[in-house]
């Protein structure tokens, strides 16, 4: 399950090469504007883009857009929503799921009911988390998932994915904090601006 | 049944209704007497001639006439259609609009001709050419609201849209949201104009007839028909405008290109 990334880049930013082991953490710090959330859209193969991107032996060229995209996903840092409650953005069929991903992370259950203009920043960059997680994808991109958080749901997200890890699930986290990005990622890269990959 | 005639003198009787609203605007300062004479001399000028046109192509039954002067119209209508929306796609919103408005006008207008309406020659400007030119108002309005419906609201959609094809969503269903509103905003206005007639307003071509000496049933069956061509042409054209103007958004990655749209 590593990933192996070969010289991808846009007219903006890069090339990127780099490559990290399956089941591992990549904690990705960097100036706002340096490019983090470029190359993580890049990877989910959502702008347009040139290298080559193998994940789990599989050649993304060979996959279509949307099973590339259901094998790695990505949560932006602005989530997006189409329907009216927070409840129709998830699967009918796997309530007890999402129920029991949103009491890890203390997303009140009534939420599901409401509008999505009710759910604050926080509570939506976690529901965004959870519909991601929902379906099981081996790669995840995460762009400061907690950067709205208290604490304590900081806390609850770090274990939630530390869980995904150890399942063999492979992360990028992007974040702002570099106390964050050492508690979190296996290894640590610093983008310089331009998009340049540092240790 | 003879249309009563009108004479220049009659009508110069009727825009004394003109001079009181020029009156009108001059007495209560406002201000729309200029546009109110220029708009009423393009009215008159435009009308004769285009009344001298007609004349001259009905008395012609020359098909090459007629199809140069149904191009002409259709392309002004795919103007009309292009620059409505506030955004433009790269390379032009004529690329959506000019299929679509030329390819149903046709297909409607020769359906119409061949089927319900029959004249002979079945290209007879004298049936043609008004029936065209009805066409393309419904389709015009339909193509440049659902045009607008998604060039206007795709940005703002943008994070909706994304957040779809991040799950792994296809393009279509993640942009089906915005092309169902963007197609229903566009068959209001004909759907209306069926609720009302008769009812509310009394629709012009009728009221034409009407004034014109027509018997009421007759004028009726030739509505109830216009009308139904009026739907059938602004569906048509709402439903294609918003999936090709969708379609010029999206690339073989199955990504939403918004710097595609300027």
């Amino acid at each position: 399950m590593s990933l192996i990334v070969e010289g991808l880049r846009n007219t903006l930013v890069g090339p990127f090469t780099f490559s990290v082991k399956g089941g591992q953490c990549l904690a990705m710090t960097g100036a706002s504007g340096s490019g983090k959330t470029l190359l993580l859209r890049m990877i989910a193969d959502l702008d347009p883009n040139e290298g080559r991107i193998t994940f789990a032996g599989i050649d993304r060229a060979s996959l279509s857009a949307p099973d590339w995209r259901r094998l790695v996903a990505l949560v932006p840092a602005r989530s997006g929503w189409w329907a009216d409650t927070v409840a129709e953005h998830f699967p009918e069929d796997r309530e007890a799921e999402w129920r029991a991903l949103a009491a890890a992370l203390f997303v009140p259950p009534a939420l599901f009911e409401r509008s999505i203009e009710e759910a604050s920043t926080g509570e939506r960059q976690r529901l965004a988390l959870i519909r991601a997680l929902l379906a099981e994808p081996r790669l995840l991109l995460l762009d400061e998932p907690t950067a709205s958080l208290d604490p304590v749901s900081t806390q609850a997200v770090e274990a939630l994915i530390a869980k995904r890890l150890a399942a063999g699930t492979t992360v990028i986290w992007v974040t702002h904090d570099a106390a964050q990005a050492d508690r979190v990622g296996n290894l640590t890269r610093h983008m310089q601006a331009g998009g340049v990959l540092a240790t | 049944m003879t249309p009563l005639s009108l004479h220049a003198v009659d009508i110069a009787i009727a825009a004394l209704l003109l001079v009181v609203d020029a009156a009108l605007s001059i007495g209560l300062r406002l201000r729309f007497h200029r546009a109110l004479l220029i708009a009423s001399v393009r009215m008159v000028v435009q009308l004769v001639a285009v009344g001298y046109l007609l004349r001259y192509v009905f008395a012609g039954h020359s098909p090459w006439l007629t199809a140069i002067l149904v191009l002409a119209m259709s392309l002004v209508a795919v103007r009309e259609v292009a620059v409505r929306p506030v955004r433009r796609l790269v390379g032009g919103n004529v690329l959506v609009a000019l299929p679509n408005v030329l390819g149903i006008v046709l297909l409607t207008a020769c359906f119409a001709l061949l089927t319900a309406i029959r004249p002979h020659p079945w290209y007879d400007a004298r049936y043609a050419i008004p029936l065209v030119g009805i066409l393309l108002g419904s389709i015009l309005n339909a193509a440049s609201i659902a045009l607008a419906g998604v060039l206007d609201n795709v940005r703002q959609q943008r994070d909706a849209i994304e957040a779809q094809l991040m799950l792994g969503a296809t393009f279509g269903t993640a942009t089906a949201p915005l092309l169902r509103r963007s197609i229903r905003t566009a068959m209001v206005p004909v759907i209306n104009q069926m609720a009302a007639a008769g009812v509310i307003t009394l629709p012009g071509t009728m009221t034409g007839q009407l004034l014109a000496g027509a018997d009421p049933v007759e004028a009726v069956k030739y509505q109830i028909l216009l009308l139904i061509l009026l739907t059938g042409a602004s569906c048509m054209a709402a439903v294609g405008t918003a999936y090709g103007a969708v379609a010029r958004l999206r690339d073989d990655r199955e990504r939403l290109r918004l710097d595609r749209l300027r």
